[in-house]
């Protein structure tokens, strides 16, 4: 960050990593902030056909995902610190295990998919089910994206970079945080 | 003006604005058939009229693109352009590709698909054009200093060309026909267009405010950021009728709202660097432009689209006047008052003009910006009268145009205020200043 610190960033030069990533970082937040306005509205609407969906989704999973993705999270906080102590082999293998935690979320997202779409459930089933895949589909591409940025970070490995690259999976995690409770359990 | 092939672009500078007259020309027209139908009724049908008019705006708007483009790049690249002689061949095809077009139109002949009405020789011939004038940039792009506006410039042109190529894709199912059609115009007005606008603005800052240029460039990667992040999947919002999955609605009311971030960006943008910088320049004219452009983008493309973007709304105002308002208001803003600002910066440049005309054209800027606003509430009104009346009362359509008179006898007087106001514009730029028209007498029209 030290080549942005002195230049026209403003506010955003304050933050870890590139200011761009974090113009992203925001604008993603506001794209999931308004697909969770809208799933409250839909909540406020309809209650009953939110609660029928709700009835149908599997907490285990879900929560073993929350597990899974706290873990990567707190793996690519590590990451960074090694790399600012010039651990470089230490800072990539848990850059490694990071995402490889993220393509583990992914399998565990997929055996979810696959089992609302054997009973049916689809994205044009009701509002509810296009909110929940809309959401958590948005959110899975985001967990993609994040591991090939994570790898190229890696590879790439400044501590400008790996600050970039953690900010983003950091953000990957929080907004799988906030979307837990709000679709899954929140009843 | 450093580079003696700068000289260019004022043929292009020129085609465009014998084309921005002739399309508020036809603008005024087809205001008058609203107000009086029968007017030229045999010679000259509403639909051929309204061809001219929307076919002539667009073809002026990316001439004055090529333009921008021509004297941009060699002052960016500090090197002369790459051929000249191309350049020149390059307008007169595209001139004469257009008029041919229009003649064509004339006589019935095009085919039919709003705004690509061309006929396919016509459209082969524009990927020509195209073509010769990619090769001529880049190649002086490539031989010359690269900076991030050459870049970003370069890179909404080749989008221009590569999204116009989805105009020789016609489907016969009606669903696809529309899906791959919105890939032409909005990701055109809402996706490359804007890295064109960011650019150019960019330039005319750093020309005009003397603002340091690693600043201004950080400003606009954030700018087209923010447009390509809003703007891609903001085509959403046309597939909410036209027989695509619900989800649709979603995907584009989320992303079309945020489209509204990359103009205010550049509201924020232009005034700061004028702040910061300063408004020692002495061409007065071309920064009220360079203003004007942003905050009016912002309100006619940001905000007059927001008002029907949402889902839920836009299923009652869908092709009310409400849609019309928000088109007159956005292309005026964003890519008229663009082009403008470019030209009065850059012509008396070319033509070593030192006393131009700056007083009349900034009468021309407030003739017609206040013509197209006056326009744009008429229109917005008829637009939620429309509204009320015909998708929430149910009255029949053609009841609910009788009780529209009002509003569009108001907007065909804006839109004679406008053409007023345009050819002050064409006039300021196109004749010499007088001896008293120097930057003395610029103060008091303040």
């Amino acid at each position: 960050m030290s080549e942005n610190g002195e230049g026209g960033w403003g506010a955003l030069s304050e933050l870890p990593g590139n200011p761009l990533m974090w113009v992203l970082i925001l604008s993603e937040l506001l794209v999931f902030g308004a697909l969770l306005v809208g799933f409250a509205a839909v909540r406020l609407l309809h209650p009953q056909m939110v609660l029928a969906g709700q009835s149908a989704l599997s907490i285990p999973l879900g929560g073993l995902n929350t597990l899974i993705l706290v873990t990567s999270g707190w793996l690519a906080a590590h990451a960074v610190r090694l790399r600012s102590t010039g651990d470089i082999g230490g800072s990539r293998r848990r850059l490694a295990g990071a995402g490889a935690l993220g393509l583990a979320f992914l399998v565990v997202k997929g055996f979810e998919y696959a089992d609302k779409a054997a009973q049916g459930l689809g994205i044009e089933t009701d509002t509810f089910w296009t909110l929940f895949y809309l959401t958590t589909g948005f959110h899975a591409a985001h967990v993609v994206m994040g591991i090939i940025i994570l790898a190229i970070v890696g590879w790439k490995n400044t501590t400008e970079n790996l600050e970039t690259g953690a900010a983003f999976w950091h953000m990957v995690d929080l907004v799988w945080l906030i979307l837990f409770p709000l679709v899954y359990l929140l009843r | 003006m450093k580079y003696e092939s700068q000289k260019v672009a004022l043929y292009y500078f020129a085609g465009a604005l014998g084309l921005f007259v002739a399309q508020v020309l036809f603008g005024v027209i087809l205001g008058t058939i609203v107000v009086a139908p029968n007017t030229l009724s045999e010679l000259l049908p509403f639909n051929i009229a309204r061809m001219i008019h929307t076919n002539a705006l667009i073809v002026w708007l990316l001439m004055g693109f090529f333009g921008c483009a021509y004297y941009l790049i060699p002052e960016e690249s500090e090197t002369e352009l790459h051929s000249p002689k191309l350049a020149i061949l390059q307008f007169w095809l595209f001139l004469i590709g257009a008029a041919a077009a229009v003649v064509g139109y004339l006589f019935r002949i095009h085919e039919g698909r709003e705004f690509l009405e061309q006929p396919l020789w016509i459209k082969l011939a524009i990927v020509v054009v195209a073509l010769m004038f990619l090769y001529n940039v880049t190649m002086t792009v490539l031989k010359g200093r690269k900076t991030a506006i050459t870049n970003v410039l370069l890179l909404g042109l080749w989008g221009i060309a590569v999204f116009f190529l989805f105009s020789l894709y016609n489907p016969s199912n009606l669903i696809l026909d529309k899906v791959f059609w919105w890939w032409v115009v909005h990701l055109w007005v809402e996706g490359v267009w804007e890295l064109v606008m960011a650019a150019v603005l960019a330039f005319l800052m750093i020309k005009m405010t003397g603002v340091d240029r690693e600043v201004v460039e950080k400003w606009l990667y954030v700018i087209i950021g923010l447009a390509l992040f809003s703007g891609i999947l903001g085509t959403g919002h046309h597939y909410y009728w036209i027989g695509m999955p619900a989800y649709w609605q979603w995907i584009g009311s989320v992303f079309s709202t945020l489209e509204v971030a990359p103009f205010f960006a550049m509201v924020v943008f232009t005034f700061m660097m004028v702040w910061k910088g300063g408004r020692t320049h002495p061409n007065k004219a071309a920064l009220l432009w360079s203003l004007g452009c942003s905050v009016f983008a912002f309100f006619g493309a940001g905000v007059w689209g927001f008002l029907h973007t949402l889902a839920p709304i836009n299923y009652v105002t869908h092709g009310t006047q409400v849609t019309a308002a928000h088109g007159h208001l956005a292309f005026y803003g964003a890519y008229v008052m663009l082009n403008i600002a470019m030209f009065t910066y850059a012509m008396p440049n070319l033509l070593k003009r030192e006393p131009y005309n700056q007083v009349l054209n900034m009468w021309g800027f407030w003739v017609t910006s206040s013509g197209v606003t006056f326009m744009t509430f008429a229109l917005t009104f008829a637009g939620v009268v429309q509204t009320h009346l015909q998708r929430v009362m149910g009255m029949g359509f053609m009841e609910v145009q009788d009780a529209l008179g009002l509003f569009y006898w108001m907007r065909l007087g804006a839109g004679v205020a406008t053409l007023v106001g345009v050819v002050l514009i064409v006039w300021s730029l196109a004749v010499p200043g007088g001896k008293r028209a120097g930057a003395a007498i610029a103060q008091p029209a303040e």
